[in-house]
Parts: structure tokens; C-alpha cells; sequence
């Protein structure tokens, strides 16, 4: 019963959330809102599925962002260079798998922590991303490519926006993988307690390194629904969604020494921030102080949760 | 007879779907030993948890002298004059032995600049009183877990507390440790402390309590004298009914070879070769130290071999990772169930299966209805104490987290499987069934390798004896020739070259 409980924490702060925003501002419940809301998050909830994959494993991803650029840009290129569409995306999920893969390798062969094997990786995107773009954005053109990318970024399937039916499919899948399947338990068990997990016969180190490419995956495929909203690829792109992500899985109740914690929760936390941001603008806050409100949401969410699991 | 110092008074505690302890009483006197016995589960931990504030207590009272006192948490226990030692280590590896030791009440100057030296000095005067020989100035995780288990004494020793609680102490320590320990305990009786006593070893029992207060789910059975008990008597208190025979040994039709090991040579273990044949027990003794564990975790492809060959069923093997040798028929069982044995933070089905999750594949997914069943099979098969299969492990008392590790090795059908340190922590009554487990196990042609450092296991259930000291093979020795004398003799011969 308690542990029940525990477990919809998260949620019930979404609850309340909903409740304060929808008292302050009324405008919030409107379906147009909800809706720009949630494709909003569609965003930052893809990178953290993938992010909750790493840090179930008692690791971390501050590559997220880098990756998305990157891609991003390759995407926009071959585009434009009328490479076919699907062709495109491909290659940008490759480039994510591939970055994540390496991640993964140098995690796990190379013996480098994850956070600075991830924080080499970040830059180093970042840097490819601004010499391959010269610094300047990537304006898609031509028909069929311009045609796919606005389907992405505003079109819909029975009322309700491609890119959230994109996170739906996405967190089903991920649900299934980390509750039903050897690798969901494998996952698990490597954060944990990884030398357990190894003397029970888990390949720890291919557990982590498929879980790198899983968020690499994943951050290149919120590239392209980035790359889709703007129709050009922006060198800057996914900036600090890293530091978004990693807000959204905590908010959902995953610990960061790993083990611990749930994707449904993810999507709670994606949630929470998505609509934080929403109130903030529909409340007209000045930009800076949106940051300091944030930060005191996310503060109190974690500290609540900590206090709760010390008992 | 002593006088009483501590009064534990209809203390009762539950947590989710357990009652741990019912209206239990327990009482510790000046100058004796009082033994807290029970069955695994029976709430010895929890209620030596509530003395020392780790966990609060539903109900009841405690009294320090005649005073009723409240205990916050370990550290206002250990100011109060009450030090414990834990079932689980709780040190922290990569802290020095000393400070490890000083945790919490480091030394400092006027000008508080830590004061090193004495507090080195002053720990290696408490090893020297456990007569242990360990450099305070290593790293915890650089010693051997006997070793860290002497530290966790000694750092309740250094409190000066005047009631001693201690459980399990002797779990990882082998005879020669023990007997310093019960010297150490014996100069305490004579300094008036009050020692409170938990093991499953009724040896030790007999050997240094002077009373028992015995525990049986959670409720309190019966506080003897000791000189009043025999160790059937005790049985019957802690389990409710007798037990037959200890060691159950099963004469076996013992048939061709199933392992053979060839000069088998790498960082721990040197010219390592013996054979295991269908249907066998092969019992490995020694130190700890002597790298018995290595020798399992080697042949399991933890670690790799420099040189040398094993031969499984004929076929020269030579696995990489555990992966390989649990697929090929060999499993292994930690003897540190906490750090390498379980993950304490899934729950008691996910550790079973975890090594066998194949056997529950499906087109897509796993089938949980399967794992479920199965598990349960296991649950009632070796008697594991758990409110559900969701439990998690870390919540399991420490001896039926011992037996989940063993249903997870049993799930994977091995040919060879190796056992290390089975038993440890383990009661009597379940000791039995695990004992039955190895004679259903060489039915079944399959062989086990049992490392072990009690003696009495080792002769009782053992075909063959392999006798280890400093990773080599000191003697080898049938189950008819084997006596203990003879294993100290090929134990001390290894000290002596
Ligand atoms: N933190 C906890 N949460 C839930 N249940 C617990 C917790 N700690 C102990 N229990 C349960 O309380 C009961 C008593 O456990 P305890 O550890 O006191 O047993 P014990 O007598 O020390 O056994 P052992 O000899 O195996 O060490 C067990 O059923 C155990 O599962
Ligand atoms: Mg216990």
C-alpha cells in the first residue's frame, strides 16, 4: 500500500500542479493549450526516455543535447541536398545510435566515467556540429522534404499532434522493454549492484553500452522533431536539453545511483516541467525569472521525494 | 549472577505485511553472555536494531540500569554505553582501517588538525587485543572480509560501550579468528560488560553464553540458563520440533569425471589440478586467504587463467565471463551475499530468475505468469521467508537472503555447481535442507564444489576433501581418511614452508 503510494508521488505532483496552474491562469485547461503543452514536451520526454535507460544503470548522458544538434544538422543537410526523406532520418538516427554507442564503449572499455566520457562527447558535438554548419543554421528546402517536416511539427492524427503520438509510441515501447523483457531485468540489476549482476551471468558491459545508444537514439530522434519545428537546423540546437532531461527522470522519482525508479515516472516529470514552462509564459514571467521558478519547483519536487524514501 | 544492566520490555515492531517482533522481552546482565537464538526471520536483527536506534520500535520500553531510555539513533545508542556489531559489514572500503575505526569520532587537536598518529596507535593496540595482525593504515576494501569483520569489532570494542551486542560475529571468520574473538569476549565478561550474543552456531553457544533468550516468529519462546540446555533442547525451542540428524550424507554411485582441472595457474592460485566426478561432493578447506573463493570464481570465469586447462564432460572449456560458464553448466555462489551475491534492491523474484531469465522468454517479452510459478515452487522447495515474491531482498532477514542466492543458482540446472561459504548464516533447520539440496543435487548426477570454512560441514557432507593454503593445493584427502587433525596438519605444514 505504501510503496503504492510512493510509486504515483510523482504524479500526484502533476496533479497539483495542474490544479494551482489551472486556478491562476484558466486559460491553461483550454484545449489548445493542453495540446500545445504536451506536444511541447514531446521534446525533452523523448531525450529523457533515454535518459532514464542511462541512469537506471547508475550512469549518466550529457551528450543528449549535443547528439540532437548533430543529427539535426546531418539531417537538414542531406536533406537539402535531396537525399530521400527517409534516407535522411535514418542516417540522423544512425549518427545517434553510432555517438552513443561510442559513449558506451569508452564507458565501458575505456573504464571513463560516465560523466566525463559523456562530457567529452557533448563538446566534441558540439564543436562538429559548428564546423559542419559553419556556425550558420541549415534552411531545409525542397518539396517532399519541407512537406514531411511540417507533417511532424504541425500536423495531427485525429486531432491530436504527430510529435505526441511519436511520444506515446516511444514510452510504450520503452515501458515494454524495461518491465517485460531480460534487458529491462538486466538494467535493473546493473544499477543495482553491477558485480552481482555480472556474476549472475548479466554482459554488464554490453547492458550499459546498449543503453548509450538507446539514449543516443532516442536524443537523434527528438533532432529531428526539432529540426521539423524550425524547418532549419540551428547550429545551437538542443543546447542544455541535457540538463532537461536529467530534471525530468529525477522529478520522476529514478535515482541517480541507479537501480531505482520507473519510465512512467519520466513522463510525470517531462510533464511537470512542460506545464511549468506553459504557466510561466501564459503568466507572462520575464525569461529570467521563469529560470529561478524552475529551479525552485525542481528543488522542492526532489527534496519532497528524498525525504519521503529516508524513512 | 550478574546483575541486570539491560531491559528490553514487550518491544513489538511490523513493517508491511511482517510483524517482525511481538511483544518480545529480552534482558542482558554484567559479566555474562546472553545468546539471542532463533530461526532465520525470527527477528534477532530487527530487535538488536531497535536497541541501537537504527530502526523505532512500535511498542514497549527499554531500560539502561533501571532507567528507561529513549534511543534516537547508532550514535546516541553508542554515547549511551550500547555498541553493536552488525550482521552486514558496515564499513566503508575506501577508508583506512583507522578511520574507519574513528568514524564519526575522529581525533582532533586545538586547532582541529586530525591527530593521525594517535589514532593509529590507539587502533593498532585494540587489533593486537584481537590479536588480529592488520595494518591500520590499509584500505578497507585491500583486506579480507575476516579481516573487516575483526575491524567491526574492534570499532565497538573502541566505544568502551558497556553492553556489547553482537551478531553473527563469527559468520566470516575462520576457527583460529574465533578463538581470539572468544578471548576478547571472556576478558570482557571479567571487566562486567553485558554481552548480547546472536549465532546460528550452537557450538559457539555452548561455548561462551551463559543464558539464551530464544525467539521464534517474532515472539518471545523462553529465556535458560545455558548449564541447563543441551543443544536437541535448544533445537526444539528455536525450530518447535526436533531434528534428526545433522548431516544427512549420501553414499552415491560416483561415475566418470564431469570436471577436470589441469595445472591451473593465474594471479591467485598456483598448479591448481583435481578432478570432480558425477554424483560428488568435493569439499575445498583452508584459510581464509588460502584462495578458495579465487580458485571458484577462476574456474566461473571471473578471472583469467595464466596457464593451465579445465575439462568439462570431456571438452577442454574456457570461459570469458560468468555468462559463458553459467550457459556451459557451472554456477557459482558467492560467500559475500550483499555485494556480489544479490541485488538488494530488486525484489525476491527478479534475484531468482536473474540468471535464467531465458527459460521465461516469449515471442515478445517474458512470460511472468511462468516466473512467477516457478519462484513460488522455489519459496515453498527451500523454505525462503518472505511476505511476497515483490519483497525486496534488502528487506529479507540475512539468512533467507542467503537462501534466494542458492534457488538462483539452483534455476540454472548446473552441472557443476560451486557453493561458497553455503550455509553461512544460515539456522539449523534450514542448514538441514540445503544439506538435502546437495544429496538431491548428486541424485541427479550433478556435482558440487563446497568451499567452506566450518569444519564439521566440510567432514559431514564432503566425498572428497581438497585441503587449499596460499592458492596451492596442500593435500587431498577420501572421506573416510579425513579427520579435522589432518586438515590443521596439511594447513599448518603450508604455514610453516
Ligand atoms: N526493513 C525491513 N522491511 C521489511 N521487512 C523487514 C525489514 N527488516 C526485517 N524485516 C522482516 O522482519 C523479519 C525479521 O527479520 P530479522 O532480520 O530480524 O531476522 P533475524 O532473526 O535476524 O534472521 P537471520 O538469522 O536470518 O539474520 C523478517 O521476516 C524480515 O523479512
Ligand atoms: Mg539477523
Amino acid at each position: 500500500m505504501k510503496t503504492k503510494l510512493g510509486k504515483a508521488k510523482p504524479l500526484l505532483g502533476l496533479i497539483l500542479i495542474i490544479v494551482v496552474v489551472s486556478i491562476i491562469s484558466p486559460n491553461f485547461l483550454s484545449k489548445g493549450n493542453l495540446l500545445t503543452v504536451l506536444r511541447q514536451t514531446s521534446i525533452n520526454a523523448i531525450i529523457a526516455a533515454g535518459m532514464t535507460f542511462v541512469i537506471l544503470t547508475a550512469g549518466i548522458d550529457l551528450s543528449v543535447g549535443s547528439i540532437l544538434g548533430f543529427s539535426g544538422a546531418i539531417c537538414a543537410y542531406l536533406l537539402t541536398n535531396g537525399t530521400n526523406v527517409f534516407i535522411s532520418f535514418l542516417a540522423a538516427i544512425l549518427v545517434g545510435a553510432l555517438f552513443g554507442l561510442f559513449n558506451g564503449v569508452v564507458i565501458t572499455k575505456g573504464k571513463v566515467q560516465p560523466f566525463i566520457a559523456t562530457l567529452a562527447t557533448m563538446i566534441l558535438l558540439r564543436g562538429a556540429t559548428m564546423v559542419f554548419t559553419n556556425g550558420k543554421p541549415i534552411a531545409v528546402k525542397g518539396e517532399s522534404a519541407t512537406k514531411i517536416l511540417r507533417y511532424i511539427a504541425r500536423g495531427d492524427i485525429l486531432g491530436i499532434p504527430v510529435a505526441v503520438i511519436m511520444m506515446v509510441i516511444i514510452f510504450a515501447i520503452c515501458y515494454h522493454i524495461l518491465h517485460n523483457t531480460k534487458y529491462g531485468r538486466h538494467i535493473y540489476a546493473v544499477g543495482g549492484n553491477e558485480q552481482a549482476a555480472l556474476l549472475s551471468g548479466v554482459n554488464t558491459d554490453r547492458v550499459k553500452m546498449l543503453a548509450y545508444m538507446i539514449s543516443g537514439i532516442l536524443a537523434s530522434i527528438a533532432g529531428i522533431i526539432v529540426l521539423a519545428r524550425l524547418s532549419s537546423a540551428q547550429p545551437t540546437a538542443g543546447d542544455g536539453y541535457e540538463l532537461d532531461a536529467i530534471a525530468a527522470v529525477v522529478l520522476g522519482g529514478t535515482s541517480l545511483a541507479g537501480g531505482q525508479g520507473a519510465i512512467l515516472g519520466t513522463i510525470v516529470g517531462a510533464l511537470i516541467i512542460g506545464i511549468l514552462n506553459n504557466a510561466l509564459n501564459l503568466l507572462d514571467v520575464q525569461s529570467y525569472y521563469q529560470m529561478i521558478v524552475r529551479a525552485i519547483v525542481i528543488l522542492i519536487a526532489v527534496l519532497l521525494d528524498r525525504k519521503d524514501k529516508n524513512k | 549472577m550478574g546483575r541486570e544492566i539491560l531491559r528490553m520490555e514487550n518491544i513489538s515492531k511490523s513493517f508491511p505485511g511482517v510483524k517482525a517482533l511481538d511483544d518480545v522481552s529480552l534482558k542482558a546482565y554484567e559479566g555474562e553472555v546472553m545468546a539471542l537464538l532463533g530461526e532465520n526471520g525470527a527477528g534477532k536483527s530487527t530487535l538488536m536494531k531497535i536497541l541501537s536506534g537504527v530502526y523505532t520500535k512500535d511498542s514497549g520500553r527499554i531500560l539502561l540500569n533501571g532507567e528507561e531510555i529513549n534511543v534516537l539513533n547508532p550514535r546516541d545508542a553508542a554515547e549511551k554505553g550500547i555498541a553493536i556489531i552488525h550482521q552486514k559489514l558496515n564499513l566503508i572500503p575506501n577508508l583506512t582501517v583507522y578511520e574507519n575505526i574513528f568514524l564519526g569520532r575522529e581525533k582532533v587537536n586545538s586547532y582541529k588538525v586530525l591527530k593521525k598518529d594517535c589514532m593509529i596507535d590507539e587502533s593498532k593496540k585494540l587489533l593486537e587485543r584481537l590479536r588480529v595482525d592488520i595494518d591500520p593504515t590499509l584500505r578497507v576494501n585491500e583486506i579480507s572480509i575476516a579481516k573487516q569483520q575483526m575491524v567491526e569489532i574492534a570499532r565497538a570494542l573502541s566505544l568502551n560501550a558497556s553492553v556489547i551486542v553482537m551478531d553473527e560475529p563469527t559468520d566470516t571468520l575462520t576457527d583460529k579468528e574465533v578463538d581470539s574473538l572468544f578471548d576478547v569476549i571472556r576478558e570482557l565478561k571479567t571487566e562486567n560488560k553485558a554481552i548480547v550474543y546472536i549465532s546460528h552456531r550452537l557450538k559457539e553457544v555452548f561455548e561462551v553464553c551463559d543464558r539464551a533468550t530464544v525467539l521464534r516468529d517474532g515472539k518471545l519462546i523462553d529465556e535458560r540458563m545455558i548449564s541447563d540446555l543441551d543443544e536437541d533442547e535448544i533445537i526444539k525451542l528455536m525450530v518447535g520440533r526436533t531434528l534428526d540428524e545433522q548431516f544427512p550424507y549420501l553414499m552415491t554411485q560416483v561415475s566418470e569425471n564431469v570436471l577436470e582441472v589441469i595445472n591451473l595457474t593465474n594471479k591467485y592460485v598456483k598448479n591448481i589440478s583435481f578432478s570432480l566426478k558425477k554424483g560428488e561432493v568435493l569439499g575445498i578447506s583452508g584459510l581464509v586467504g588460502a584462495g578458495r573463493s579465487e580458485l571458484g570464481k577462476t574456474i566461473f570465469g571471473l578471472y583469467p587463467i595464466d596457464e593451465g586447462e579445465i575439462f568439462l564432460e570431456g571438452k577442454k572449456v574456457e570461459f570469458k565471463s560468468p555468462k559463458e560458464a553459467i550457459e556451459n553448466g557451472i554456477m557459482y555462489v558467492s560467500e559475500d551475499r550483499k555485494s556480489e551475491g544479490l541485488v538488494l534492491s530488486m525484489d525476491v523474484k527478479s534475484n531468482i530468475t536473474l540468471s535464467s531469465l531465458d527459460k521465461f522468454k516469449r515471442a515478445i517479452g517474458l512470460d511472468k505468469k511462468k516466473e512467477e510459478r516457478v519462484t513460488q515452487e522455489y519459496r515453498e522447495k527451500i523454505k525462503i521467508k518472505t511476505p511476497s515474491l515483490t519483497q525486496k531482498v534488502k528487506n529479507l532477514s540475512g539468512g533467507n537472503q542467503q537462501k534466494v542466492a542458492i534457488a538462483k543458482s539452483l534455476l540454472t540446472e548446473p552441472k557443476v555447481l560451486i557453493l561458497d561459504e553455503p550455509t553461512r548464516g544460515i539456522d539449523v533447520g534450514a542448514k538441514r535442507e540445503i544439506y538435502d539440496l546437495l544429496n538431491a543435487i548428486k541424485k541427479e548426477g550433478h556435482c558440487v564444489i563446497m568451499i567452506s570454512s566450518e569444519m564439521p560441514e566440510i567432514l559431514g557432507m564432503s566425498d572428497r576433501i581438497i585441503v587449499m593454503h596460499e592458492g596451492v593445493i596442500k593435500g587431498e584427502l577420501t572421506r573416510e581418511e579425513a579427520t579435522s587433525e589432518k586438515i590443521m596438519n596439511y594447513i599448518i605444514k603450508g604455514e610453516e614452508n
